[in-house]
Order: C-alpha cells, then sequence, then structure tokens
C-alpha cells in the first residue's frame, strides 16, 4: 500500500447522507478480477444524470471529498474504496461511515476523517460556496486546513501507523505466526472443518 | 455472548491495537475473491487453511440455461474463483453441484455455521450465520486476502447493542416484518460500530430460518453483525447436518454451546425493546431499507432532503395509499427469504391462484438443496400452475449481478434486502416485503395487505 501522509488538493462536496456502495459502484462494475480501473465507474448512474454537483469542472481532479452522514453503507464490496481511489480520492470527509467501508478504506489506502457534523455541513458549504477551492489533510499531524477552516481530527492510532508507513498487514500479521500456531494447537476436536 | 465469543477467539491481544482474532470459517464467492487471490499470488503467499474455506458460487449465476448463460465477464469471475479453488485446494461447490447455492443458505444448510464460531465473509449478509449464536461479519477484499493468508483478521472491539423483540407474532406478520419493524426503528446507521444480540419470547419463538431472516437484515440497521443466543432450537436443526459434530463431540460441542448464553445481568451499550404485538406486515416506499410503512399506511410526507429524493426515485406521491402501488415484477428469493419456510409460506398464499396478467413473478430457491426439497413436497408445482417462474440456485435479482434484472422504471415486490436506487437494475424500484406479502402482491397486480388477502376465497377453491 502506497503510504499516505498528507495530502492537498480540490474539495468536492456531495451533500447526500446513507450514500450506499451500490451508489457509489453500480454492480456491473464487480465482475472484474482487477483492482484497478474502477474510477471511470464512480457514482456510475448519479453521473449520467444532468447537473451531478461532482461532473463540474471546478471539482475536476479532486482528491478530498466532503459528504453526510454513512457514507458507504451496505455492501461490502472494496470496489467502493477502490474506485473512489482510481478516481483520484484519497479522502473522504464525513459524520460517519458504514462499517465495513471505513474498514476497506483504512486497508487500501483510502483515508476516512470523521468530522462533527457541523464541521461537515461548514466544509460542504465551503466547497460549494467556492468551487474548486483546496483543502490539506494532514494525517501525521491529524489535522485539515482549507481557507479559513481549521480543525484537528481524531484517527485510530493502528491505521494512522499503518497509512503512515504504507504497511502490508499480511506481514504485519505473519510475524505473529508462533502466536497463530500455538492457537491452533489449543482449538477444540469437535469444530468443524470444510473437507 | 458476543464478548465470550471474543475472548474465544483472540490470537493476540495488545494494548491500543486491534485484536487478531482467529476465524473458523471462511467463506468465499466468486465476486469479492479474486483481487485477494491475485495479491497472495504476487506477494508468493498460500492459503493458511483451505479446510476452514468454503467456496461457492451464486452472485454472478444465472438462474436459467445453465452456466452457458453467464455473460462473458461473469464466466471470467467463475473460472477464476474455479482456478484459484483448485490451486489452494479449497472445496468449491460450482455450478451444478448439489450443494451450490447462496453462500448465506449453504453455510447453515451443511451445518458448517454453528454456535460460538467467528465466521467471515466478503459479503456484508455474513451477518446471517449470526442466528446459530455465532460472531459472523461482512469483510472487503482485502480482509479476505488477509484471512487466506493468515486464518486470522484483526478487528477494534465492537459496542454491544440489545434488541430484545417480545410477545405473539400477529397473523400474516413474519420474521422479515420483525426485521424490517426493527430498522424502521432504529435507522439504517442506528446499529453502525455495534453488534446486535437479539433475544426475546418473538426471536425464541423463530424458527432458525425466521432468525437467519432477522439476523441477516442486520447490516441493513448498520450492524455488522447480529446474534441469536443458541437454544434447543438451534441445537435440533443443526444435529444430523453432513458437517455437525456426532457422537461424543457432538455432546462436547453442546456442553460449550449451551454455556454461550448471554449472562441475564449482561449489560450492553444500548437497548431497544419492541412490542412484537405492534408489528405489521411492513412494505417499503424509498431508496433505503428504513423508508418503510405498514402495509395499511401511505406513502408519507417527505421529512428530509433524502426523503424527497427517495420519493424521486421511486416515482410516488405522498399520501397513496401502499395498496394502490401497482407493480410490474415480484422476486422472491434472495439470503434474506429464500429457504424452504420462505417458499413455503409464500406457496400458502399462492395456491389456487394466479399470478396477475401485467405482472412477471420469479421463485428463485437459496440453494440447489432449498430447490430440490421444494420440489420433492411440490412447491415448484404450486409456483409454476400459478405462473410464476421456477429459477434455479443464486443469489439472482436481489443484486442484478447476473441476467436477473429489473428494466429501468420497473416496479418490483422484492423479499431481498436492499431497495437502493438501481440496485436490482439500473432505474428498477425496489419495494421490500416478505415472502407472503410478495406472493400476494404478485397475485394481485399491486401492493396488497396479505391479511385481508388471505380472507378472500379464491376463485379456484384452494388457499389457506
Amino acid at each position: 500500500m502506497e503510504p499516505f501522509i498528507r495530502v492537498t488538493g480540490v474539495l468536492a462536496p456531495l451533500d447526500r447522507t446513507n450514500v450506499d456502495t451500490d451508489q457509489i459502484i453500480p454492480k456491473q462494475f464487480l465482475k472484474r478480477i482487477e483492482r484497478s480501473g474502477y474510477g471511470p465507474f464512480l457514482f456510475y448512474d448519479w453521473r449520467r444524470k444532468a447537473d451531478f454537483i461532482l461532473d463540474r469542472p471546478e471539482y475536476r481532479g479532486a482528491a478530498v471529498l466532503v459528504t453526510g452522514a454513512n457514507f458507504g453503507c451496505g455492501s461490502s464490496r472494496e470496489h467502493a474504496a477502490w474506485s473512489l481511489l482510481d478516481a483520484g480520492f484519497r479522502t473522504v470527509i464525513a459524520s460517519s461511515f458504514g462499517d465495513i467501508f471505513k474498514s476497506n478504506s483504512f486497508r487500501s489506502g483510502l483515508l476516512p476523517v470523521e468530522l462533527p457534523e457541523a464541521q461537515v455541513a461548514e466544509l460542504i458549504g465551503l466547497a460549494t460556496e467556492e468551487p474548486g477551492m483546496e483543502i490539506t489533510v494532514d494525517l501525521a499531524a491529524q489535522r485539515i486546513a482549507a481557507g479559513g477552516f481549521e480543525t484537528s481530527f481524531a484517527i485510530d492510532p493502528f491505521y494512522r501507523e499503518c497509512l503512515l508507513n504504507g504497511w502490508d498487514e499480511v506481514a504485519l500479521t505473519l510475524r505473529q505466526e508462533a502466536e497463530i500456531a500455538r492457537y491452533e494447537l489449543g482449538r477444540p476436536a469437535w469444530l468443524p472443518g470444510t473437507r | 455472548m458476543a464478548a465470550k465469543i471474543w475472548e474465544d477467539h483472540v490470537v493476540v491481544s495488545h494494548e491500543g491495537e486491534p485484536d487478531l482474532l482467529y476465524v473458523d470459517l471462511h467463506l468465499v464467492h466468486e465476486v469479492t475473491s479474486p483481487q485477494a487471490f491475485e495479491s497472495l499470488r504476487l506477494t508468493h503467499r498460500r492459503v493458511r487453511r483451505p479446510d476452514l474455506t468454503l467456496a461457492t458460487m451464486d452472485h454472478d449465476v444465472p438462474t436459467r440455461g445453465g452456466r452457458a448463460a453467464a455473460d462473458e465477464i461473469a464466466e471470467r469471475q467463475m473460472s477464476a474463483l474455479e482456478e484459484n479453488c483448485r490451486q489452494e485446494g479449497i472445496p468449491l461447490y460450482g455450478m451444478g453441484s448439489a450443494r451450490q447455492g447462496i453462500v448465506h443458505v449453504i453455510g447453515p444448510e451443511l451445518g458448517l455455521t454453528q454456535p460460538g464460531l467467528l465466521i467471515v465473509c466478503g459479503d456484508s449478509h455474513t451477518s446471517t450465520h449470526g442466528a446459530f449464536g455465532a460472531l459472523a461479519f461482512g469483510i472487503g477484499t482485502s480482509e479476505v486476502e488477509h484471512v487466506l493468508a493468515t486464518q486470522c483478521l484483526r478487528q477494534r472491539r465492537p459496542k454491544t447493542m440489545a434488541v430484545t423483540v417480545d410477545g405473539a407474532l400477529p397473523m400474516g406478520v413474519t420474521a422479515k416484518d420483525v426485521a424490517l419493524g426493527i430498522i424502521a426503528r432504529i435507522g439504517v446507521d442506528g446499529g453502525r460500530g455495534h453488534v446486535i444480540e437479539y433475544s426475546g419470547s418473538t426471536i425464541r419463538g423463530l424458527s432458525m430460518e425466521g432468525r437467519m431472516t432477522v439476523c441477516n437484515m442486520t447490516i441493513e440497521g448498520g450492524a455488522r453483525a447480529g446474534m441469536v443466543a443458541p437454544d434447543e432450537t438451534t441445537f435440533a436443526y443443526l444435529n444430523g447436518r453432513e458437517h455437525a459434530p456426532r457422537g461424543r463431540q457432538w455432546d462436547e460441542a453442546l456442553a460449550h454451546w449451551t454455556a454461550l448464553a448471554t449472562d441475564a445481568d449482561a449489560a450492553f451499550d444500548l437497548n431497544v425493546s419492541i412490542d412484537a404485538g405492534r408489528l405489521e406486515p411492513y412494505v417499503t416506499w424509498g431508496t433505503n431499507p428504513g423508508q418503510s410503512v405498514p402495509v395499511t399506511g401511505s406513502v408519507p410526507n417527505p421529512a428530509t432532503e433524502t426523503d424527497e429524493r427517495a420519493l424521486a426515485y421511486m416515482a410516488l406521491e405522498p399520501g397513496t395509499k401502499i395498496e394502490a402501488i401497482a407493480i410490474d415484477r415480484v422476486f422472491i428469493g434472495s439470503c434474506t427469504n429464500a429457504r424452504l419456510e420462505d417458499l413455503r409460506l409464500a406457496a400458502t398464499v399462492v395456491r389456487g391462484h394466479m399470478v396477475h396478467p401485467k405482472v412477471r413473478a420469479m421463485v428463485v430457491p437459496g440453494s440447489a438443496s432449498v430447490k430440490q426439497k421444494a420440489e420433492a413436497e411440490g412447491l415448484d408445482t404450486v409456483f409454476r400452475q400459478a405462473g410464476f417462474e421456477w429459477r434455479d440456485a443464486g443469489c439472482s435479482m436481489c443484486l442484478g449481478m447476473n441476467p436477473d434484472i429489473l428494466g429501468p422504471g420497473e416496479r418490483c415486490a422484492s423479499t431481498s434486502n436492499r431497495n437502493f436506487e438501481g440496485r436490482q437494475g439500473s432505474g428498477g424500484r425496489t419495494h421490500l416485503v416478505s415472502p407472503p406479502m410478495a406472493a400476494a402482491a404478485a397475485i394481485a397486480g399491486h401492493l396488497v395487505d396479505v391479511r385481508e388477502f388471505n380472507g378472500t376465497p379464491s376463485p379456484s377453491g384452494g388457499g389457506g
């Protein structure tokens, strides 16, 4: 995974709540067996309708998305995080995220930042009134700055380290081989096997 | 109960870090696994425990015409799964296998889903398996890769939420309505960050199928996992199944399972109580599963912008009686409602009636085994004679990744779990309902109160 330290780029607003992963990346694009190439299909059905906000030229190439509560609810498809990354987003800011989406984001290098609803509303307002404004999300310092807006944010310290260092979580776990093997020895014999 | 199972699975726990948990059962399907296997290849890693891993094909599979009916990219995904399973020695129940089916239907059916297990799958409806008192939740593809390589998963301990449902279910109210009623109450993000433990006399009174329906929909209330403490109903369901323990091992397992139940004085972070007597058959009117009303109600006035957008997408006017909404399609199927009991409930309504001429209706059994059992008791004949299509097992029109999709603007009464925009097909409009409600809608040609509907004598004297 590519390390994530800080990002500066255009802030794009999507003022909707409960955006589910079916909207982020519709099902017809999940049949690919690759991890890349999903960017063009991000918000596919919404993009085909007139005047979808993210289609405005000022938001083209945006690096940070600010959006409503419970973003990424629904299906577990990690393709949702991949499509945002592939379209150029490195951070999503919302007051809350679907549990699985948040976990997928951390693991694929997309930074999910949770801010109080009032701050999210303020950022959505700023990005809407001043299209194309830039924002800096600094994971190392846990700070966000955009125009006059400034705040710190909390983040899971473990996933912060993983992102800052670009760690491969599987490699981390494989270092604990001895503990895993020991655990396996203690598993009761009646537990089911699939063969 | 969730805490006990959690403790039982901790491999490594360090202050400030997520716990490393051991996974007892990893279920795999064709859509969320190919990139995980590819990463293993690129990093020269192997699957640690193929004997604790099971694969099936469900999302992409055509439900008629066999594999030849699959499109080219679906075929590529299915072939990739076959090749990955062959290389790693993972048992696979592919198309044509008597054990194939929706991953959350076959796990329980085979007796692999057992109390106290930690079960994961790259699918959000993995919560279904919690019906057995297992801790089961959906994961993303990076986590699938992690479990394949290590049989472990790093997780932060979730908060807990108790949902207690007490009282007798009124006539015509099913487990699906219990689930929709709970979501209407807590909201689509009410369970976020929590594991839900369902209890109360209503939950106790549900069959395993009913409990699976309730646990399945847990993710629609935002919680990753939902569970029911195992009891005699659970044990009776498991006893004798292919992968259930036998003889002395059964006794040992049973002692462990019995001890799992939540202590009476256990404290939860959140508590919700629901009176089953006040539940009704529900119908969703919007584009998330929390936007529902009793079938006797009307499309509500929009309270938020989200509601307004949902109404526009659904092409509904506030104040319209739910029963006045005409439908084009009916889908009885999905990991929520495609088990034998669901099909029996629907067949009870259908018997002796005909599908409305303007409606196209289909029944898609949850597994090849459900299909075979339903046919053995003649349910296929009931559905076929009424004009339903009787299909092969798969996820089908729940998510529109296979040939079964809604056309733009088509309106469907569906027993599935998500009414998201475009979920069943781009531009399609979904109303989530129970299997008997879907069956009644197919016959009436519009959404209808199954309680009234059952009271109408059928022209051919059937019904009941």
